[in-house]
């Protein structure tokens, strides 16, 4: 068996030819901290998955599988490269640390992610919903949230 | 129950702006913090600001989600001093439809008609940049025909040059150029009709799909493109006269809704605005994807960061498009148009009379559509407003488990405070029309 590649203490697979690093939840930040500090100074996307009715999924050793993921996508401008980023977010407790003092461009794409999963980002300055209005009940991209159901949207208006 | 108490009754509480009578110093300096990036001195001072009278001079206002200069249901909302802007929030999420969702119930056939209608002036970079992530999730990126990634090259240079021509329409009708935005439609309309000769619709084609394009280039096709192509340059020009040139347009422009290349950076922008802070990056040039490693063209980038850089940046940016459209022509190969891999591919349109088993494979590849191996993906292209980019993830089923479009206006869009701040009202309409935002794209 060959030894598993790893990044700053986190695994390290390879999807399609792209590079992806796993860390724990726990070191999210110091990672992508050190990952800054190597020239990654672009956040481009910030972004979770639900893998809720899909949970055997392809994961290097060591990374346990849980409901949610949040991914991201850096680039460093200096060597042209991309790395991503896949962070596993259990269900039980769908928080994880914000990357809004690293990137304060993630200030929006972590609100999205909280408006269509629920994921709470600790040390977020302004976590609201972005996209759906602000009375509307679940997170439409879980995938226990079917399609076409329609709830009573605005509640209060007089029909 | 009234509406608004039914607001406090979820936790996530309100998404606009408060007085500042209501949030802390704490708060306020996070919020500004939130774009700016200032230094910790710089955050102090803000944070000791005597509240409370300051809060008498200034008033928060709403400018949209219906205003012209909105290019669509953009809403912000503006802390003003006098004619000074002192704060800014975007309001989004009137034009969400939900279309990642859409596109977890669409057949990768299917998804191409969900993805080109999010940033629907460049509809033929989205469709691209899709096609491009389920090609590399199938393993087949390598095996498109060479006529394919050719014309797929043609159509995505013509849409930035009919996406920008729209752009200097709408950003002189902004600033109060109004002839201008009949020129600029003009032009744009000349490039539609190109592409409603090739595709048959002027926006949303779906004619780039996975594993090559839905037909291949009419007859004549080359005339119409020259055509284009002589017709542009004197338009330019006059453009040049009308705009660039001209006092009143400058002072319009320079100076106005600046930002630095660090900033720009922090912020997550790409496109003409992170070009026009200096920064030469641009994915066709630094990570080259179809055949823009063997075109020749230049990476326009500005020095100040300022609207007159990115309006400046956009209009020489429809030159070098042509310049590559001019390579395109003299290099365009011959061959097939699509992939013809029984998988993704849909039999010949005369086999079907023919053959039973071509029968049965088109209707299994339209009513089923076909599989892609598990696993996922990133796929970044350069669209007309910075990088686009498409992650999807696959269950090995016919369908995308996941799909997300990483939209440059959205990201774009959050730059919009920190440009506007300390600026006039006045010139916020000009800095909003030069950061170039398309609605469907940012709200998706």
């Amino acid at each position: 068996m060959t030894e598993v590649e790893s990044l700053h203490g986190a695994p390290v697979s390879w999807s399609r030819g792209q590079k992806v690093v796993h860390p724990g939840r726990s070191a999210y930040v110091a990672l992508l901290k050190k990952l800054l500090d190597d020239g990654f100074t672009m956040c481009t996307d910030l972004t979770a998955v639900d893998y809720l009715t899909h949970p055997g999924r392809d994961l290097p050793d060591g990374v346990a599988a849980e409901r949610f993921e949040v991914v991201v996508n850096l680039i460093s401008i200096a060597s042209r490269e991309r790395l991503r980023v896949r962070v596993q977010v259990p269900e039980s407790d769908p928080t994880i640390a914000s990357a809004f003092d690293l990137w304060p461009g993630t200030e929006a794409m972590e609100r999205e992610a909280f408006d269509m999963f629920g994921i709470r980002f600790d040390g977020h300055p302004d976590l609201t919903r972005i996209l759906m209005p602000e009375d509307w009940e679940g997170h439409p991209l879980r995938k226990d949230y079917a399609v076409g159901r329609i709830p009573v949207q605005f509640k209060g208006a007089n029909s | 129950m009234t509406a608004v108490e039914n607001i406090r009754q979820t936790s996530e509480g309100g998404q606009e702006m408060k007085p500042r009578s209501e949030i802390g110093a704490r708060e306020l300096m996070r919020e500004v913090g939130a774009v700016l990036r200032m230094s910790e001195a710089e955050a102090a001072k803000l944070g000791q600001l005597p509240v409370d009278s300051d809060e008498d001079q200034t008033m928060i206002i709403n400018m949209g989600p219906q205003h012209p200069s909105t290019h669509g249901v953009l809403r912000l909302m503006l802390e003003l001093q006098g004619e000074t802007v002192l704060r800014c929030k975007p309001i989004i999420g009137y034009l969400h439809t939900g279309m990642e969702k859409t596109g977890e119930d669409l057949t990768y056939l299917q998804g191409g008609t969900n993805v080109t209608r999010m940033d629907y002036l460049s509809p033929l970079n989205n469709e691209l940049v899709f096609s491009m992530a389920v090609e590399k999730l199938l393993g087949i990126e390598d095996d498109i025909p060479e006529r394919a990634v050719w014309m797929r090259m043609l159509l995505s240079e013509l849409n930035r040059m009919s996406s920008h021509l729209l752009f200097l329409a709408t950003n002189g009708m902004d600033i109060g150029a109004v002839s201008m935005m009949l020129y600029g439609w003009r032009e744009r309309e000349e490039v539609l009709r190109f592409f409603q000769k090739v595709t048959g619709l002027r926006m949303n084609h779906n004619f780039i799909r996975p594993g090559g394009l839905a037909a291949d280039l009419p007859p004549g096709w080359r005339d119409d493109v020259l055509e284009i192509l002589d017709m542009l340059p004197p338009r330019l020009e006059e453009y040049d006269i009308l705009m660039t040139n001209q006092p009143i347009w400058r002072e319009r422009l320079q100076g106005v809704g600046v930002i630095t290349a660090s900033e720009a950076m922090a912020l997550g922008t790409s496109g003409p605005i992170l070009r026009s802070t200096g920064v030469p990056w641009d994915l066709r040039r630094d990570m080259p994807y179809l055949k823009y490693d063997q075109m020749e063209f230049d990476v326009i980038v500005g020095s100040y960061g300022d609207a007159f850089d990115r309006y400046a940046i956009r209009l020489n940016e429809v030159r070098e498009s042509m310049k590559i459209v001019r390579q395109i022509l003299d290099r365009m190969p011959a061959g097939d148009y699509r992939i013809q891999n029984k998988k993704v591919t849909p039999p010949p349109r005369g086999r079907i009379d023919e053959s039973m088993e071509a029968l049965i494979h088109h209707f299994k590849i339209f009513t089923e559509g076909f599989k892609v191996p598990e696993g996922e993906a990133y796929v970044g292209i350069e669209s007309p407003r910075g990088e686009i980019g498409c992650y999807i993830v696959s269950d090995g089923g016919p369908k995308p488990y996941r799909i997300h479009m990483r939209a440059p206006s959205f990201v774009n869009i959050q730059a919009l405070p920190h440009m506007m701040r300390g600026g006039l009202v006045a010139d916020a309409v000009a800095v909003i029309s030069s950061v170039d935002p398309v609605l469907g794209d940012v709200d998706r």
